[in-house]
């Protein structure tokens, strides 16, 4: 059968980021898959670079929007990596609150583009409408809608007042009766049940070996989670459960971020009821040389930051992995063989992002050429022949 | 008012172009259709294809792999059209001003007509901008509008 190739994008309405996928269909069959990146490159690495260690944090904020607490909250953990610090119990707390209220609004946000994916615009209203509540709460406890700037090397910015707390509680609280229909609807629907069972699997021994992250690989049976396998912040002080299923199919993600959403609600709310006294923040004098990571399981998966300090205020390398970096290519196991209708739903079940993602970035003048891994090892090794030469090795 | 705008601004459709933002900007955007801000009020509807839109909101710093395509999208869109810059990126590349892949703001490549300042706007700044510009230009004086203030 003849083969056609189906342009979407960059500028489509699937998604409201640019990104440009060529799909490669035979009839109705997808047989192959190209995703370009690139339109939402804008050097933060480098950015970060020339700001002090305080500023690079809300650089780093700046990456996505929707992670606007993963990033710093990695970012924070490897500055304090190389100075071998422990910030204060109640500093813990309040940037475990604050990352929890993020990754409720962030899985409400998915849930409401997935409904609005597979053409089911109610489940995208009531989705955003709740979510909205989870923005007045982030709005009463850091001052702002989306990018809180509460996240600082050594603690965090803003205190939570104590008079606040019933209040966010009570807001809390009144979601769940919502958030328990959104859930039935969401899992005892029969359409969405056709929509979605059985679409676009991605086995265990896939996720596996495409070092998927996150829910995606949580939705195939890989337990993985940085909260539990590696605790910072409050988290080993919590109960709560790691959501995990074995089916790998479209439905088994949206599953699973809906009941993570619980778990959410739940180290949220007793985060906020036994918010340990003390200060919020330690002094940091000055940074020592040295190199330091930071990991945070962002709403999509594990983040992973890397700074390197020589001793002055600023960083001379902030290296950054978003989630969607590994669960893009899980594209090349999902997609193929599905019909192109089911497409648009198996693209956007990963909840990629990529503002995240768009790291590195090379070409020519006209846009044209990107070099490759090896390219840019040549290009480092002839860097560095000329260096040596210029300084007379 | 010619007869086109007249219909423009009595439901004006709108595309969004996201130019590298970081998606927040986007989000709000999107917010304002959901119930709580509901911007359908104003007869405001989100377009598919730039093709049916009458009202192109920017965001984000404009990338140097985006700037040729903003330029064709700008092309396909019916004239006659709005161009709004939302957020502090499409306004002045922000906090990225030093990236070495943002080289101008949006008003260097298009021709905007209304700005919407704020990391990121909240819904209600974004649907008062939107008021804003049908307002001026039911007044006749969207043209005027930058030389007086
Ligand atoms: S203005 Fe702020 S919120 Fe909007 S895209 Fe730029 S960085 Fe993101």
């Amino acid at each position: 059968m003849a083969k056609t190739i189906v342009p979407i994008g960059p500028y489509h309405p699937l998604q409201e980021e640019p990104e440009f996928f060529k799909l490669t269909v035979e009839g109705e069959r997808v047989v192959a898959i190209d995703v370009h990146v690139g339109y939402n490159h804008r050097g933060i690495e480098k950015i970060s670079e020339m700001k002090t260690f305080d500023q690079s944090v809300y650089t780093v904020e700046r990456i996505c929007g929707i992670c606007s607490t993963s990033h710093p909250f990695a970012c924070v953990q490897a500055v304090e990596d190389i100075i071998l610090m422990e910030v204060p119990d109640r500093a813990k707390y309040i940037r475990t609150i604050i990352a929890e209220g993020e990754r409720i609004h962030s899985h409400l946000l998915w849930l409401g583009l997935a409904g609005h994916f597979l053409g089911y615009n109610t489940v995208f209203m009531w989705a955003w409408k709740l979510r909205e509540e989870i923005l007045d709460v982030m709005e009463i406890l850091s001052g702002n809608r989306n990018n809180y700037a509460m996240f600082t090397p050594g603690g965090v910015r803003r205190d939570i007042k104590a008079e606040d707390i019933p209040v966010v509680l009570k807001k809390v609280d009144s979601i769940l009766p919502t958030l328990d229909m959104l859930k039935k609807a969401v899992m005892d629907d029969p359409v969405l049940h056709a929509r979605t069972k059985g679409v676009g699997i991605l086995t265990r021994d896939e996720a596996i070996s495409f070092s998927a992250l996150g829910p995606t690989a949580r939705a195939s049976g890989v337990a993985k989670d940085v909260r539990k396998d590696a605790p910072y912040a409050a988290y080993d002080q919590v109960d709560w459960k790691m959501i995990v299923t074995q089916n790998g199919d479209v439905f088994d993600k949206l599953a699973i971020r809906v009941l993570e959403t619980f778990e959410s609600v739940k180290i949220m709310k007793y985060c906020l009821t036994h918010l340990p006294g003390g200060e919020i923040k330690e002094r940091i004098k000055n940074i020592p040389p040295g190199e330091g990571i930071g990991t945070h399981e962002a709403p999509r998966g594990e983040v992973f930051h890397y700074v390197r300090s020589d001793g002055t205020n600023r960083p001379v390398r902030h290296k950054i992995r978003a989630p969607t970096y590994m669960n893009l290519p899980t594209y090349k196991a999902t997609i193929i063989g599905e019909t192109i209708s089911d497409a648009t739903i198996i693209l956007a079940a990963i909840d990629p992002c990529y503002c995240c993602t768009e790291r590195l970035a090379v070409r020519d003048m006209k846009g044209k050429k990107l070099f490759n891994g090896e390219d840019l090892v040549r290009l480092s090794q002839e860097k560095t022949m000329q260096l040596k030469k210029k300084m007379g090795f | 008012m010619s007869l086109k705008l007249t219909a423009l601004l009595k439901s004006p459709w709108v595309f969004h172009l996201s130019t590298g933002s970081c998606n927040n900007c986007d989000i709000e955007i999107i917010d304002c259709l959901t119930p709580r801000f509901d911007i359908e009020r104003f007869g405001m509807l989100l377009a598919g294809s730039i093709k049916h839109a009458d009202v192109l909101l920017v965001t984000g710093s404009a990338n140097r792999k985006c700037i040729p395509r903003i330029k064709r999208v700008y092309e396909q869109m019916p004239k006659p059209c709005f161009v709004v810059a939302i957020g502090e990126c499409a306004l002045s590349r922000g906090m990225f001003i030093h990236s070495y892949n943002c080289p101008v703001p949006i008003d260097h490549i298009l021709p905007v007509d209304a700005y919407i300042p704020g990391c990121p706007p909240k819904p209600e700044a974004i649907i008062a901008g939107a008021v804003k510009l049908i307002e001026k230009v039911k007044n006749g004086t969207a043209k005027k509008a930058k030389n007086e203030k």
